[in-house]
């Protein structure tokens, strides 16, 4: 099963480090992982989406806070949460299918960024499925490139995500 | 007044009460062995490889249960401390190392004697710093012994790059810790306390199991009062050992893969482990499907991490083990358990811990370990090699108290007794310390004679000399058809007497039973130097009983 852990830490050089290697050190594969500052200066937010049975998960889990620099590990799983990736998807384009890829583009609220003769940047975000969606529609007309960040979530509500 | 980074060091180390370093100087280290040079207060012990400082500092910790303390040097001298530092991860031990680094500017940079020590260190430390202002070097100081000693203790790396040594500031010591992602848990929960004691009321067949965790939390007489109370039996893993004195007749000595036969079969037949600050690490449990069928557990440990690692916990309590065991022996009574203990006395009967002693084939290294009980009442501080000497010193010196028994239990890192005996010497300079050696552990870290006589320590080295390396060549024997790869160094081992007396040590070579007591009395009147003890034991006695790794205990050889 996949969880989604949101794992909050101090802002100190080399925590990423730290938790990957666990990941690494104690077998875990990291799917997708995005790591960035938050609303205080002295903590980060790393968002690890991590596949593994419960009892597993819930040993990584207590391992990752036992790092003296993670202050809060969480595990949405089972919650509420909005949660977004990004992905630019460079789209090979000729003359007859550039307005089935416009439209495309349109349904699922994406944004041509960049724009060739031979090829569009599109920008989508979005759900994971959503992401792999556009992905399935795109391909028969050729993909070039494709970037993705890892995904972020937010618990919905007021409550906060930990 | 501004003094350099290297004395802020010093002088914070005062502040945490660090009386000993165990070090070896080096180019980046100047400044901080400048410092040293006329230092009050603090004594610095010159080893001769940095894996004896580790190594020395950790037996240091054992046997006093203060946070060790080791010194070295940039790139080698730091990765020479790779060793000693995931030994005492693996044990929990308090250690706090100081390992110098390149100069800030030349960081990352391929520069001469530089380590990415930072980056080689963390899978194996309980955390580490690099330090790269002196403004930061006192808090970090702070921290490190902070996190050393407190919740599950472990090893803790300051890398100290030399400019930060040199660099000037006003010294003054934080007074407050503030880390928000480091909140040990002491206290343990009330509710799963009750449980716990529910469990235990409801139990027929009920067994201890103590571990290192019961030495670090200081609970030995908690534990014992909860066993004399309720009159479960206690088994210890090889961590625990002293924990419970081991002529108690509750006392089941050491579970596992060499333990007891008794113990084996108590854990096996058991229908409720109390599990105290201990892993249930494979040389305990051997397969894991078949270890304790019968059993409820309740685990008791500091480390979240460690409940249902690798067992299934039907009560977990997580906290300090003597907050824990207080409130427990309030909630328990004596318990109707005769049957049980009778059980396990018949068992303990059938199947003694035992060697046999025709006479035959030479000094039986069982019995050697059992003389040293015997002349030094008990009392001795033990310190082991790893392998068939650990294993033999495990089963046959029969321990009265915590911190008795230093060994290197998780990691088994040979060359480790030798250095620790140093540290646990310098640690209790009254008691009597025994390092039980092979004549292979010893060669790994035999340049520590040089500290031990340099600092007049009246270490006891007991070499059970078979001439193999032996613990291996049992597994050849036993599981590889007695083909004898590459452990047979009899012919080439030095002559361990001349050894010890080019050290400026003494050494005795003993060859018949006979032997073995005089040779052991003039050893223990031998009061300011080392003295090597070299007895040719049988060669190839076995270390019985014994779990083959990941069986069960219904595969259980007993001679």
């Amino acid at each position: 099963m996949r969880h989604t852990l949101s794992v909050l830490v101090s802002n100190h050089p080399g925590v990423l480090t730290r938790v990957s290697g666990l990941f690494a050190r104690r077998g875990f594969n990291i799917e997708s992982l995005s790591v960035n500052s938050t609303e205080n200066p002295d903590t980060s937010r790393m968002t690890i989406v991590v596949e593994g049975d419960v009892a597993a998960l819930e040993q990584i889990r207590k391992q990752i806070h036992k790092l003296v620099e993670v202050i809060k590990v969480y595990d949405h799983t089972e919650e509420s949460v909005v949660e977004r990736e990004l992905a630019l998807i460079k789209v090979s384009v000729e003359t007859r299918n550039r307005n089935e890829i416009m439209q495309i583009t349109d349904i699922f609220r994406g944004k041509i960024v960049d724009v060739s003769d031979k090829a569009f940047v599109v920008e989508i975000t979005g759900s994971e499925d959503k992401i792999n969606a556009i992905e399935q529609l795109f391909r028969p007309f050729g993909i070039k490139e494709i970037v993705r960040t890892g995904k972020i979530v937010l618990a919905r509500g007021s409550k906060n995500t930990e | 007044m501004k003094i350099n980074g290297a004395r802020i060091l010093i002088e914070s180390l005062r502040r945490e009460g660090v009386e000993v370093i165990f070090g070896y100087p080096g180019g980046v280290v100047l400044p901080i062995y400048d410092a040293l040079y006329d230092v009050e207060g603090i004594r610095h012990i010159l080893v001769r490889h940095e894996q004896g400082a580790v190594h020395a500092a950790d037996g240091y910790a054992r046997a006093t249960g203060c946070v060790g303390v080791c010194l070295a040097t940039s790139g080698p001298g730091a990765c020479n401390l790779v060793s000693g530092i995931a030994t005492a991860h693996m044990d929990s031990i308090p250690l706090v190392a100081i390992t110098g680094q390149v100069k800030t500017t030349a960081l990352g940079k391929d520069s001469f004697q530089e380590a990415d020590v930072t980056g080689i260190m963390m899978p194996i430390v309980k955390h580490n710093f690099l330090v790269k202002d002196v403004r930061d070097l006192a808090r970090t100081v702070k921290e490190a012994f902070h996190i050393a000693s407190t919740g599950r203790p472990g090893p803790v790396v300051i890398d100290l790059p030399t400019d930060v040594c040199s660099a000037t500031m006003e010294f003054s010591y934080p007074e407050k810790i503030n880390m928000p992602g480091y909140k040990p848990y002491y206290e343990g929960h009330p509710m799963q306390i009750k449980n716990a004691a529910r469990l235990i009321k409801k139990a027929k067949q009920p067994i201890i199991l103590a571990g290192g965790g019961v030495v670090a939390a200081g609970a030995s007489a908690e534990l014992t009062k909860l066993a004399r109370l309720t009159g479960i039996p206690v088994a210890t893993s090889l961590m625990g050992k002293g924990v419970f004195p081991e002529d108690d007749p509750l006392s089941l000595g050491m579970l596992g893969m060499h333990g007891t036969a008794y113990s084996n079969y108590a854990v096996h037949e058991a229908d409720l482990l109390i599990v105290i600050g201990a892993r249930f690490d494979d040389r305990v449990t051997g397969r894991l499907d078949t270890f304790a069928p019968n059993a409820s557990v309740i685990h008791i440990d500091i480390d979240p991490a460690e409940i249902g690692k690798s067992v299934a916990v039907d009560v977990p309590i997580v906290g300090d083990a003597r907050n824990i065991l207080q409130t427990l022996l309030e909630e328990v009574k004596p318990m109707e358990i005769t049957a049980w203990r009778e059980r396990i006395d018949e068992w303990r009967r059938q199947y003694p811990l035992s060697y046999g002693c025709d006479g035959t084939d030479g000094i039986k290294p069982q019995a050697i370990i059992e003389t040293i009980h015997r002349l030094t009442e008990g009392k001795a501080i033990i310190t082991t090699e790893v392998g068939q000497n650990q294993m033999w010193a495990a089963q046959f010196y029969k321990a009265s108290r915590p911190r008795q028994f230093i060994s290197s239990g998780g990691l088994g890192t040979m060359g480790y007794g030798l250095p620790a005996a140093i540290g646990a010497q310098i640690a209790c300079p009254d008691d009597i310390v025994f390092d039980i050696a092979g004549d292979g552990s010893i060669q790994m870290n035999i340049q520590e004679m040089a500290t031990a006589v340099s600092n007049k320590l009246p270490i006891k080295i007991a070499i059970l000399n078979n001439g193999y390396l032996g613990m291996v060549r049992q597994w050849q024997q036993l599981f590889y058809d007695r083909r004898y790869s590459h452990t047979d160094i009899g012919y080439t081992n030095p002559d361990f007497i001349k050894l010890a007396e080019a050290y400026g040590a003494m050494g005795i070579r003993v060859q018949t039973p006979e032997e073995v007591e005089p040779a052991l009395q003039r050893a223990l009147e031998c009061t300011d130097i080392p003295c090597i003890i070299d007895f040719i034991v049988a060669r190839e006695e076995n270390v019985m009983p014994m779990i083959p790794a990941g069986g069960s205990i219904d595969k259980m050889m007993v001679d």
